[in-house]
């Protein structure tokens, strides 16, 4: 454990030293996050719109009282999107997607010797390889994270309002209760460090992969279980420093 | 010119390479030779630092390679070409993407020369008009054509090859073969060819490095092989039938040389008999000799 993650550290010096130019890794920054992004944008569509959905429905249905105003159902889903599920859920679902990918696509790199035929022209693979996806990941997930939480949001409002739990109006007027713009700073956060552990850590474990086609299926699951782990964990750290 | 010297490798308790020195000349293919995991690839990528050695220095036409520093090491590289077992192309790339790369990450070629370099590479390997397929739509022969166009692109100096026709038809390897021997009498480069392929020793063979073990137990020329004593080296060898009713075909064909060539010396010697006697009736008053021209001859001999 303790020498696994020496050499997760040693791995990510390793991004830094040697790196090609810069020209040259913009570009590779931009695919990277067109890979990242644009493809992830339909799940993440998906997923926070159910959620957003759902999370007003059972709202709804724990709130059936006739003494708590039904505002507060659009409240409770403003404050539960936009604190924890709409960076924590995509950033789950984005390790499931993104870091599945990126392990197994080095994996695949390293097992079929392409990450050797970039060493042996000179290129620092993992700088030129991996640099651009932890960068990328940066640079994306807090615009998928937003995203996310608009649309979790939207999908309370329609979940709520076709239902019939709550009126438009009151839906809006929770949403606008006791705003506080601190959260959101909070949820860009926690998306910027959720992002650079998925690829990092799923980068790592691609990029040491060794064998044949089965071990790139472990290295996948093994990406995705240990990102999972790595969010969970940093959740509970970053609640507790910055809350 | 590449010269290996003691060069040590081991993984764990397992030692792979066991004091392999050598000399690899320029213009010449030379063919580590060797049975699965004798380390011919573990040799391989020690000498293009893909692996470092335990011990032992690889030198680079003069200039030291192993430990030396980071920015000589990246210099020697970038002279380097190599193809890989698999080919080893970038999926995500085109066939003309991949010969491309290593001249725009390494060259300061404008757009314009690299696409023009590009062609002229996959023209030289006989694959003009693939530019636009991707690596999984050509065969596994066209990709390692395509292996040896991007390897030759930046033009190397030294260029490496891993078992570069396992896995094809003999005829297409014959072709991959042929085509690593032009280029290295072409570019005068120097070619270190791992095989296992007997073919590959007698069809382009200039020198052939045998490793067992671990060890290099031979090194010598093609024409050199089928001659050694050395029993792993025959037994190598000598492991297929063809290999083996080649053998048998060629010491036929030896014997009847040398009978041949006995023969031949039989007659002449008939021939010249005659006229060794007729020099010496010349040269001696002949006295009167009732047995004939064979008593005169041995007369003759006798006397000088």
């Amino acid at each position: 454990m303790l020498q696994s993650f020496g050499k997760y550290l040693l791995f990510m010096q390793s991004l830094f030293t040697r790196k090609e130019s810069a020209k040259i890794l913009f570009g590779r920054t931009v695919d990277e996050a067109i890979l990242i992004g644009i493809n992830s944008i339909i799940i993440v569509a998906i997923v926070s719109t159910f959620i957003g959905a759902v999370t007003c429905v059972q709202v709804a249905y724990n709130l059936d009282n006739a003494f708590i105003p039904r505002s507060t159902i659009g409240f409770m889903v403003r404050e539960m999107t936009i604190l924890e599920l709409a960076p924590t859920i995509t950033s789950i679902v984005l390790a499931g997607k993104v870091g599945s990918s990126i392990a197994g696509g080095l994996g695949t790199m390293q097992i079929t010797e392409q990450v050797d035929a970039l060493e042996v022209m000179g290129i620092n693979s993992a700088s030129y390889l991996v640099l651009p996806k932890v960068v990328a990941a940066i640079l994306v997930f807090p615009m998928l994270v937003i995203l996310a939480m608009f649309l979790s949001i939207l999908g309370g409002y329609l979940a709520g309002t076709l239902s019939g739990e709550l009126t438009p109006q009151e839906y809006i007027t929770g949403i606008r209760d006791q705003f506080i713009p601190y959260n959101i700073t909070f949820a860009l956060i926690k998306s910027v460090v959720f992002a650079f552990l998925i690829s990092s850590i799923s980068s790592f474990t691609g990029y040491h992969t060794s064998g044949g086609a089965l071990e790139v299926g472990a290295a996948s699951t093994a990406a995705v279980t240990n990102s999972v782990i790595a969010i969970l964990i940093g959740d509970f750290v970053l609640a507790y420093i910055l809350l | 010119m590449i010269e290996i010297h003691n060069i040590h490798k081991a993984f764990g308790d397992k030692k792979v390479l066991d004091g392999v020195s050598g000399v690899f000349e320029t213009g010449k293919t030379n063919l580590l030779l060797g049975a699965s995991g004798t380390g011919k690839s573990v040799l391989l990528k020690c000498i293009v630092g893909l692996i470092k050695p335990d011990l032992g220095s690889v030198t680079f036409d003069g200039t030291y390679f192993t430990n030396n520093k980071l920015d000589i090491r990246q210099e020697i590289r970038r002279k380097i070409g190599m193809l890989f077992q698999g080919s080893a192309l970038f999926d995500s790339m085109t066939v003309e993407e991949n010969v491309e790369f290593p001249l725009k990450m390494l060259t300061e070629m404008s757009k314009e020369e690299r696409r023009e370099r590009v062609d002229f590479c996959l023209r030289r390997v006989g694959l003009e008009g693939a530019n636009k397929k991707m690596p999984s739509e050509i065969s596994g022969g066209m990709k390692k054509r395509v292996g040896i166009a991007r390897a030759i692109a930046p033009n190397c100096t030294y260029l490496f090859c891993d078992e570069p026709n396992s896995g094809l038809d003999p005829q297409t390897a014959l072709k991959i073969d042929e085509l690593i021997k032009e280029i290295t009498e072409e570019y005068n480069i120097t070619t270190i060819i791992v095989t296992h392929d007997m073919n590959s020793v007698i069809e382009i063979g200039d020198k052939i490095f045998f490793l067992y073990e671990g060890k290099k137990l031979w090194e010598g020329t093609r024409d050199e092989i089928m001659d050694t004593d050395i029993k792993e080296l025959n037994d190598f060898i000598f492991a297929n039938r063809l290999m083996r009713d080649a053998k048998k075909v060629e010491e036929e064909e030896r014997e009847e040389e040398r009978e041949e060539e006995e023969r031949r010396h039989e007659a002449e010697d008939h021939a010249s008999a005659p006229s060794e006697a007729t020099v010496q009736t010349q040269a001696a008053p002949q006295p009167e000799n009732p047995e004939g021209p064979t008593a005169t001859t041995q007369t003759g001999r006798d006397k000088v």
